[in-house]
């Protein structure tokens, strides 16, 4: 019906991280997500988020209102052009990490979310797309 | 015929409009559930018709379109917490046709090109914004039931204090995966209201736990131990026992095979003791009750 | 930079985390928190982090090292007031914090630590205890 309304937000510091997920926390607030699914997703949000510094280089999230029937909610789409994921099965398997973290982002945000997506080319960057919903 | 003439009709016409479009709602019983007062119902009809003639009539239709399916929206959703059907919504809108209809056809009887244009043109807005009344009073209805559900599993599963800082939540009858999260958010929550050290997790009354129900029991031990406190199931049916073991979790779950036990445990945790007195005459106070 | 205080409580160290920590922030409080326990030889390290909105993994590894870091200098570690929607979220995600205990709020982390020292010091006395027994 009506346009979903987007926005978008840098991730260049981990100051942009902050804001980030103080956004993500007001806006899944105002969709009516309870307290207990918004501090899922704010949770997920700053992982994939310093995933796209730490590893993606920086980049930026896009914000997107979810309106579906009784479903109400927000989307999240993280774009990096860093080097990629060479092998996508890989990284989300819990504990794999190739920057001495707890390799729990990827598998952890993919258990906290509704919808995850990755899409990733080596050598041209990676999205990924995460949504959570009442 | 120009849609501003539409505007321009329903404007002059205006209140006797509101007057056929008045009956029309109370002969099809708007007001007789005593749901909707009379004045609410009045002030719901004169900014719809208002709201109208802007859509129809301004260069900015745009803005003025959106307003007029803002204002259904609301109708519909306040007709839909208020318990109206949806044909009782509905009819807000289309009892509207006939008054229209009646209007255009006093002003451009003799026209009977612009007439038929006109009735046309009035059709498919109204129609439009039947068909947008009925998609929220949808939503708005499931949102409504959605709430319920939760509100339900909330109430049939309260929490109780046993002892200072020991809490039990007795469940009864079949869990599933969505009232087993709302019940454990809730133990979590009354852990911190209550500065509890101890939650017992009683599931005597249930009859069956699913591979999915019974993750979200450990889950909740699992969380309670973040928070700081420890969590006792109890009452665990060796069929249910069975399923856990094949989730592979015999985990560091204490269990008790009652609630007498698992109290007696946590008093014990808690650095107390449950003595018998002696002086009772022919042995406790408990087992003469 | 803005660092994050650590305050002594008798044996103890107490750090309340109070704002949504850039990384940096976290990553100075893991060496100034080392820091202090050699420096005071505390027994114990309360981390309150009831004022925390979130804790994700990089949070949840800072906690797991300083609780291993602390064991090292002999120090226990108790994280306290974690929230019912923080610690499910954590759960969901996978970290389980094994390396560290928890309590419900600062003063019941607190009685934690006093009786983990006052067990060391029953040690302590008792050994004297048989001293002075063998010295009869
Ligand atoms: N945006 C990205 N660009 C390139 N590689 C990534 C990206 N996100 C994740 N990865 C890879 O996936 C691995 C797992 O990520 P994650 O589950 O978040 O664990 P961690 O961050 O602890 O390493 C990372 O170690 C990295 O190799
Ligand atoms: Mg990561």
């Amino acid at each position: 019906m009506n346009a979903p309304v987007t926005d978008t937000m840098p991730i260049q510091s981990s100051d942009d991280i902050v804001r980030v997920r103080q956004e993500v926390r007001r806006r899944a607030a105002a969709a009516g997500l309870g307290i207990v699914d918004q501090t899922k997703f704010v949770t997920a949000a700053s992982e994939i988020a310093r995933n796209t510094l730490d590893y993606g280089g920086g980049g930026i999230v896009r914000l997107e209102a979810v309106q579906d029937g009784a479903r109400k909610g927000l989307r999240l789409i993280f774009e990096d052009h860093g080097p990629g994921i060479a092998s996508i099965d890989l990284a989300l398997t819990d504990g794999y990490t190739t920057g001495g973290g707890l390799g729990l982002g990827l598998s952890g945000s993919r258990r906290l979310c509704n919808e995850f997506a990755i899409e990733s080319k080596p050598g041209e960057g990676t999205r990924v797309t995460i949504a959570r919903w009442k | 015929m120009a849609q501003a003439d539409i505007g321009q009709t329903i404007a002059k016409r205006r209140a006797e409009i509101l007057k056929d479009w008045g009956h029309q709602l109370r002969d099809g019983g708007a007001l007789s559930s005593g749901r909707l007062k009379e004045a609410e119902l009045d002030t719901q009809v004169r900014e719809f018709l208002d709201l109208f003639v802007q859509a129809v009539s301004t260069n900015e239709a745009d803005t003025a379109r959106k307003a007029l399916r803002q204002n259904v929206a609301e109708v519909s959703r306040a007709r839909a917490i208020q318990g109206f059907t949806p044909t009782e919504t509905a009819t807000f809108i289309f009892s509207l046709k006939q008054p229209l209809f009646d209007a255009l056809t006093q002003e451009f009887g003799k026209d009977s090109a612009a007439l038929i244009q006109g009735l046309l043109a009035v059709t498919e807005i109204l129609d439009g914004l039947g068909l947008h009344s009925m998609e929220t009073f949808q939503k708005s209805r499931e949102e409504v039931i959605i709430r319920q559900q939760k509100e339900i599993a909330e109430l049939s599963t309260p929490v109780v204090k046993l002892w200072d800082g020991i809490l039990a939540l007795p469940l009864i009858g079949t869990l599933d995966s969505e009232r087993t999260q709302v019940v454990m958010e809730n133990l979590l929550q009354s852990i911190v209201e209550h500065g509890a050290d101890y939650a017992i997790i009683d599931i005597t009354g249930v009859p069956t736990v699913d591979t999915l129900v019974a993750q979200h029991l450990l889950k909740t031990v699992a969380a309670a131990r973040l928070m700081g406190a420890d969590c006792i199931i109890s009452g665990i049916r060796p069929q249910i026992a069975q399923t856990m073991v094949h989730l592979g979790v015999e985990l560091n779950v204490v269990s008790k095979a009652n609630l007498a036990d698992a109290l007696g445990a946590a008093l014990r945790a808690t650095g107390r003791t449950v003595a018998t007195i002696k002086s009772a005459s022919g042995g406790s106070a408990l087992s003469k009750a | 930079m803005e660092r994050i205080p650590i305050l002594k409580m008798g044996r103890a160290l107490l750090i309340t985390i109070q704002v949504d920590m850039h990384d940096q922030m976290a990553i100075a409080l893991e060496e100034d928190l080392t820091t202090r326990i050699a420096q005071t030889g505390a027994k114990g390290v309360l981390i309150d982090i009831s004022s925390l909105e979130i804790v994700d993994s990089f949070i949840g590894r800072m906690l797991d090292n300083i609780a291993a870091v602390s064991r090292v200098l002999d120090a226990e570690t108790v994280v306290v007031g974690m929230r019912p929607a923080v610690a499910i979220t954590l759960v969901e995600l996978g970290l389980t914090l094994q390396g560290v205990k928890t309590a419900l709020n600062v003063e019941r982390g607190f009685e934690l630590i006093s009786r983990r020292l006052a067990e060391i010091e029953t040690v302590v006395v008792e050994i004297g205890a048989e001293d002075e027994r063998s010295g009869d």
